[in-house]
Parts: C-alpha cells; structure tokens; sequence
C-alpha cells in the first residue's frame, strides 16, 4: 500500500481569494505542510498578496507581513534580524514572492539577502507572468508567450526573449541550497522543504505554478501541465546542495507541443516556433546534466 | 559627559544611548560617518545590535520595517538621493503604524550633483506620514534622537520619525555635546513595547488588502495620531527638561518673539545665524525676533497663528523651493493663517540652496527689507531668491 507522505495539518484555511486552478494557492498550501506553525511570512506585491483575502479577514494561520514589491528579501532579513536581537532562533523566516517579485524589481534585495548569508527562505512561485496586474511579462515568460504586453497582433509580437535562467543567478551566490520545485510533485517539493529546514544559511525555491487565467488554460488542467512543464524540459526539477547539483525527475521526454497546445497563450505559435523552444530546452536540459555530472566531483568539495 | 563631536557623532552616540535591537543603513554623502561610526560600536562591543548591511537605502527601510512589526526598536540614517529612494517604504512604515526612527542629513537633490545642505529632501517627504524634527544643533541632533523615540513608541501615537540635520554645518561640524548617561536615557526610554506585533501565538496579517469601505478609516486614524503628537512633543520636552536640564520649545522654538514686531521664521542652522543678528539688532533697539520650526510634521499652525497676531510682519527663511510655487513653508504658513482673522505681510526668502553660505550680513539685509515692509504694512513682492549671481552684484552684496 503506498504510503503518503504529505502532512494531513492544513495550515492554510479554506475561503481564500485564488482563481480556480490557481498553481501558486497549491505551492502555499503544500509549503505550508512542511514549514509548520512556527513560521513567519512576508509577501510583497503579487498575487499572494490578495488570495489570504481582505482585511479583516485571512486565509493563514501564521503570521504574515504584506510588503511592497520588491522588497522581499530585505523584509526576511529584517525579520531575521529582529528574531535574532530576541534570541528566537527557532522560527522559520519565509519569503514569498512572485516571479516578477523576484527575478525583476526584487532581484536586488534577493541578492543582498542571500549575499549576508541570513538563516532565512525564500520561495519565488512562477507562474510566468505577471497575473495580479493582468498579464504582463516578466522576465520569467518563456520564449513565443502571449502575454497583455506582448499581444502577438499581426506582427507576431510575441515574448522574444527566453526565460531568464534565476536559478543560476541564485547559485552564482554560492548559497547552501537552491531548488526547483513543482505543484505537480508536491512530496517532492515536502521533502526538499523539509530538507532546506535542516540547513543554516539562506535557501531558495523556485516553484513552478500554472495559472489558468493568465496561460489562457482549463483549470482542471493545472496539475498535467505542471507535469508536462517537467515531461517537456520546459521546467526541470532539481536542487543545489552546496554546490551540488541533483535533477530530482528525469521522466521520459513528452513532446512540448502537447504542452503548449493546451494553454492559449502559445496557441500561435507556429510549428517552427515549437521546434525552436524544443531545442532550447532540450539544449538547456542537456547543460543541466552536464552540470549534475560535473558537480559530482568530489575535489570541488563544498561551494558553501 | 561634555565631548566635542560633529553632528553625525552626535547621532551615532544618539542611535547607541537609545539602543536599537536592529539597524539597517547604507552609505551616503554626507551621512557616512553614521554607519562607519555604527559599525565601530558594533566592532568594539559597546552596541548590541542586529546591524543589517543592505544594498540599497531602499532595503534599508524595508528591513526595518519588517523588523519593527516584530516589536523590536530599529534605526535608520540616510541622506537626500536615499532618502528619496526610501520615498515608497517610507509610507509603508506610517501605513503600518510602525515607530521607525531615522536621521536624515539634510543634503541638495541632483543634478547637478551636490553633497550640500538643502531642505528639499526632507519637504519631498512631506505627506508620508513622519513626524518631522529639524535641528539646529548637534546637541539637539543627540537630544532629539532619544525624545523621538519616546514620542513615536507612544501607543497614541505608534508613528515613525525623521530628525533631519543639515549636511556639513552639522553632520561635519564639531561642536560641545552634553552626553547623557545610559541610566538615565534608559530611565526616560524604557524598551519599547508594542501594541501588536507578529506573534506565533496570535498570528495576524499586518498590511493587508482593504476594501474602500474600510480604507478611509485607516488613514483617519493616522491623522488623529498625529495630532496626538503635537501634545506628546510638548509633553517628552518637558519631561527631557525634568530629567536632562535641556528643552527645545516644543513644536515652535521662539526666540525673543514676545515683543517683537517682525520676526524671521524658518528651520535648521541659519536659525543660529538669526538668533546673532537677533541679539545684534536688538542691542539697536529693534524689535525683531526668531521662530524656529523646529517641528514640520505635525506643522504648528496653532503656534503660528498666534505669533502672527502679535508681530507686523514675518519673513520666511528656507532652503527649499517648491517648483512651480514657492517656498514650502511659505505655502503652508499662508494656509495656517487664512482662516483667521490675521491679515500680516509675510514675505519668502530662499536663500542658501545647496549649501550657499548664508551669513549674519545676509540676515542683516533681510532685517532691513523686512522692517520696511513692517512699518509701511505694505509688501513688494511675496517672493525673493536671495542672493542670486545674476552677473550685476545684488543689492545684498553676495
Ligand atoms: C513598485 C511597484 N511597481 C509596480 C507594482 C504593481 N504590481 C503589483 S503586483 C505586480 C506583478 C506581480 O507579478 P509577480 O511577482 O510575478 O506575481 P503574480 O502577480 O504573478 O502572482 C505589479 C507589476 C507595485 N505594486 N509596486
Ligand atoms: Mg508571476
């Protein structure tokens, strides 16, 4: 009999804001399992920022501070700092920020946050876009993505950038743990959780969070896109521990245009189009491979 | 204990007698030497705090902030470009109701680029809901500091506050500081305790989504708080008096006001330099005195208005302009006297931007000006930039 290893403790109560199907509402819900009560929250400016509902009501049963933007990872820091001048070591101090929040105007305060080495954690849910303002890119929307700011029109205006690569921005700080995460493999993302808990420093997720409204998808489709997100190369999943790098899945390759056709905003994109994300990702994958194996090397020791 | 210290001493030995649990600041012209001095005490044990070395002025008050809605007492100093890169958390930490305390080096905005002194940065922060103090001295730069925080912890109060220094005259000028003793500040501010805060115990959201049936309500409350100031200020300077033997007149410092018949109003240390030409020309027999607003956020409009009824007339001194107007304090003397009765020439001198010297010749010669608006009741022009070099030498002499 398989036995299940997420948490039966609902820390998030049910009646909150998010839209059906809503990735990052799921990614809270499971994060939540595994950090327990004896956790402090900021959230700045994002979707998150409105789901927990209006004052006075909230959806969450532990403390939560709302803050501008981009301004997350100072707040932890500031939260960390203020716990540690009370000596109250055993709290868990969580960052929670969108895409936008963090690869865009808050990548600044990450940066000097991970950079003083704070015993904090910062979680970046993805949803590629963004959705509390309606849609807009950021520079986590991948490669072909409509978006209200790139409308495709006739002019086949669509995101002409590739998804910018935060993870390796993190790593770059040496930090002791960064992971990928998905909502469609929530006792992996537990068991990473719980995992991170055990280790000082500063620690970062990036979870992938399918949202219905902005990818023009089904709602009850949320959960195989997710998967497919991991299927199709598009969004691997896999932690750097000290260093070290560890795809957690390496599924079967699925075809990306069964990915893509199902959310409407890649619905455009022609079959050339497809096949040259394809070979992004399957070029990408292919680096992050070479970066498990390379990392193995036991005389590279500890970054951290 | 009597030491000579520069302005920005003064407030480092100020942020250590009132003892932070957490600092966060980032270097700027010319507030430097507060986190350089800062991180001295940290290094030598003197200080126990969380100090929190951020990458921008911005996180800087964002850590705070966050740190403050633990219930932990924070500290902040910063200068004109920081200031203005603070602007958006500054209105987080009001809207939170958080009692942040922070100085500020009063500094020009660029460009062109100037490190000098210019009140622009701290008007620009007008509306965020600080309370404002401005010194004239490093004494009151110290002073101001540990009554700040006694005001902005106050639970009729819970609001935060800027003391604003000017750039060089004070944060680089030496002069005798009256140290107080640790005892005694800790007597005056015990630690300070919070009326919420977040808790595992009593979990809460803080700063969340307000719908407008709701929003409106909570900026009132924030206006009755800082009208509660305005008592709490005259209340923390008379008990600072009690214990320390100093005062700094409340909200609007006079200076030989009671039988004056024009007076020179306006904020910083050219308040000094009046306070000589003060005692010059009344050693002429001339009536003129000096207010001092010391305090801009809550504005003393009350003590305003009752100085305007006793004097002729009122010159303004600022070293601010408000483009497209005219000077800050002008405006907002102007609103304060309006609805009254009170119908007195008031006339605005903006001199010393950027740190232009303004010396007792100078007052002199608005002395002068004002006196003959004085006692022909009558204004030339409401506005005068003092000083110009405008290529023929000024009937001021520059
Ligand atoms: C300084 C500032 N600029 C812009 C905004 C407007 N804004 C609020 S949320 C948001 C987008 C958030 O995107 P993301 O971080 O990806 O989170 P999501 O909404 O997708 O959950 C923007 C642009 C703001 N609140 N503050
Ligand atoms: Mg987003």
């Amino acid at each position: 009999m398989a036995k299940l290893t997420i948490p039966k403790e609902e820390i998030m109560s049910p009646g909150h804001m998010g839209c059906q199907g809503c990735g990052a509402t799921m990614a809270m819900r499971y994060a939540l399992k595994a950090l327990g009560k004896k956790t402090m929250i900021s959230v700045p400016a994002c979707c998150w920022a409105i789901i927990p509902g209006a004052w006075p009501n909230t959806c969450m049963q532990i403390p939560m501070q709302y803050t501008a933007f981009e301004v997350t990872g100072a707040s932890i820091s500031g939260i960390r700092a203020a716990l540690d001048s009370q000596g109250m070591q055993d709290v868990n101090v969580v960052g929670w920020a969108g895409d936008g929040g963090t690869v865009d105007i808050g990548i600044q305060a990450l940066s000097g946050m991970i950079e003083r080495g704070h015993n904090v954690i910062y979680i970046c849910y993805d949803n590629e876009a963004y959705m509390n303002t309606g849609i807009q890119r950021s520079g986590s929307t991948p490669y072909g993505a409509w978006t209200t700011t790139t409308p495709v029109g006739t002019t086949e205006y669509w995101e002409e950038g590739q998804k910018k690569n935060l993870m390796e921005i993190v790593v770059a700080h040496r930090l002791p743990y960064a992971a990928t995460a998905s909502v469609a493999y929530p006792e992996d993302f537990i068991k990473k959780l719980n995992k991170c808990l055990e280790i000082p420093g500063p620690k970062f997720f990036q979870v992938y969070a399918p949202c219905p409204t902005g990818w023009k998808s089904s709602p009850e489709l949320s959960m195989d896109l997710a998967r497919k997100a991991v299927t199709t190369r598009a969004f691997p999943i896999y932690e750097v521990e000290h260093g070290k790098y560890k795809i957690n899945r390496k599924p079967e390759k699925t075809p990306l245009s069964e990915y893509l056709m199902l959310q409407g905003r890649f619905k455009h994109l022609p079959e050339k189009e497809v096949e040259f994300l394809d070979a992004h990702y399957e070029k990408e994958w292919k680096a992050l491979l070479k970066l498990e194996e390379m990392t193995q090397d036991e005389s590279l020791g500890n970054f951290m | 204990m009597r030491k000579v210290v520069t302005g920005n001493m003064a407030a480092a030995i100020g942020a250590k007698l009132c003892k932070p649990d957490v600092i966060s600041a980032y270097p700027i012209t010319p507030q430097t030497t507060i986190v350089e001095y800062i991180a001295d005490f940290v290094a030598d044990g003197s200080l126990k705090t969380q100090y929190v070395k951020v990458e921008s002025e911005h996180s800087a008050m964002a850590a705070c902030i966050s740190a403050s809605n633990l219930g932990v007492r924070t500290f902040t100093a910063t200068s004109s470009h920081g200031l203005l890169l603070m602007h958006e958390m500054l209105g987080w930490a009001s809207g939170a109701r958080l009692p942040v305390v922070m100085v500020n080096v009063n500094r020009a905005i660029g460009p062109p680029w100037s490190v000098w002194v210019d009140h622009l940065d701290a008007i620009m922060q007008r509306d965020t809901g600080w309370i404002h103090i401005f010194a004239e001295n490093n004494q009151e730069v110290l002073d101001s500091m540990i009554m700040m925080y006694k005001i902005c912890e106050d639970h009729d109060v819970l609001l935060p506050g800027m003391i604003h220094e000017d750039a060089f005259y004070l944060s680089h000028t030496s002069e005798p500081v009256d140290i107080p003793d640790q005892s005694k500040v800790d007597e005056f501010l015990p630690k300070y305790k919070a009326l919420v805060k977040m808790d595992l115990d009593n979990p809460l959201g803080f700063g969340s989504l307000v719908m407008p049936d709701n929003y409106m309500e909570f900026r009132y409350k924030i206006a009755l708080a800082m009208d509660n100031v305005r008592e709490k200020i005259i209340e923390v300077d008379a008990d600072f008096k009690r214990l320390f033997g100093r005062s700094y007149g409340g909200m609007l410092d006079l200076y030989r006001c009671e039988d004056a018949e024009y007076v020179l109003l306006g904020a910083g240390t050219t308040a000094s330099t009046v306070r000589e030409v003060v005692d010059e020309l009344r050693e002429q027999g001339k009536k003129v005195g000096l207010a001092r607003l010391r305090v801009f956020r809550p504005f003393p409009y009350e003590e305003i208005r009752k100085l305007a009824r006793s004097v002729k007339a009122i010159g303004v001194f600022e070293r601010a302009f408000a483009f497209g107007y005219m000077g800050p304090f002008m405006a907002e003397i102007g609103g304060a006297l309006y609805n009254t009765d009170i119908r007195i020439p008031i006339k605005d001198y903006i001199i010393g931007l950027g740190g232009r010297d303004v010396r007792t010749k100078h007052i002199h010669a608005i002395f002068n000006d004002l006196e003959k608006i004085a006692n022909s009741g009558k204004l030339d022009k409401e506005l005068k930039w003092f000083g110009l070099n405008d290529g023929n030498r000024p009937e001021e002499e520059m």
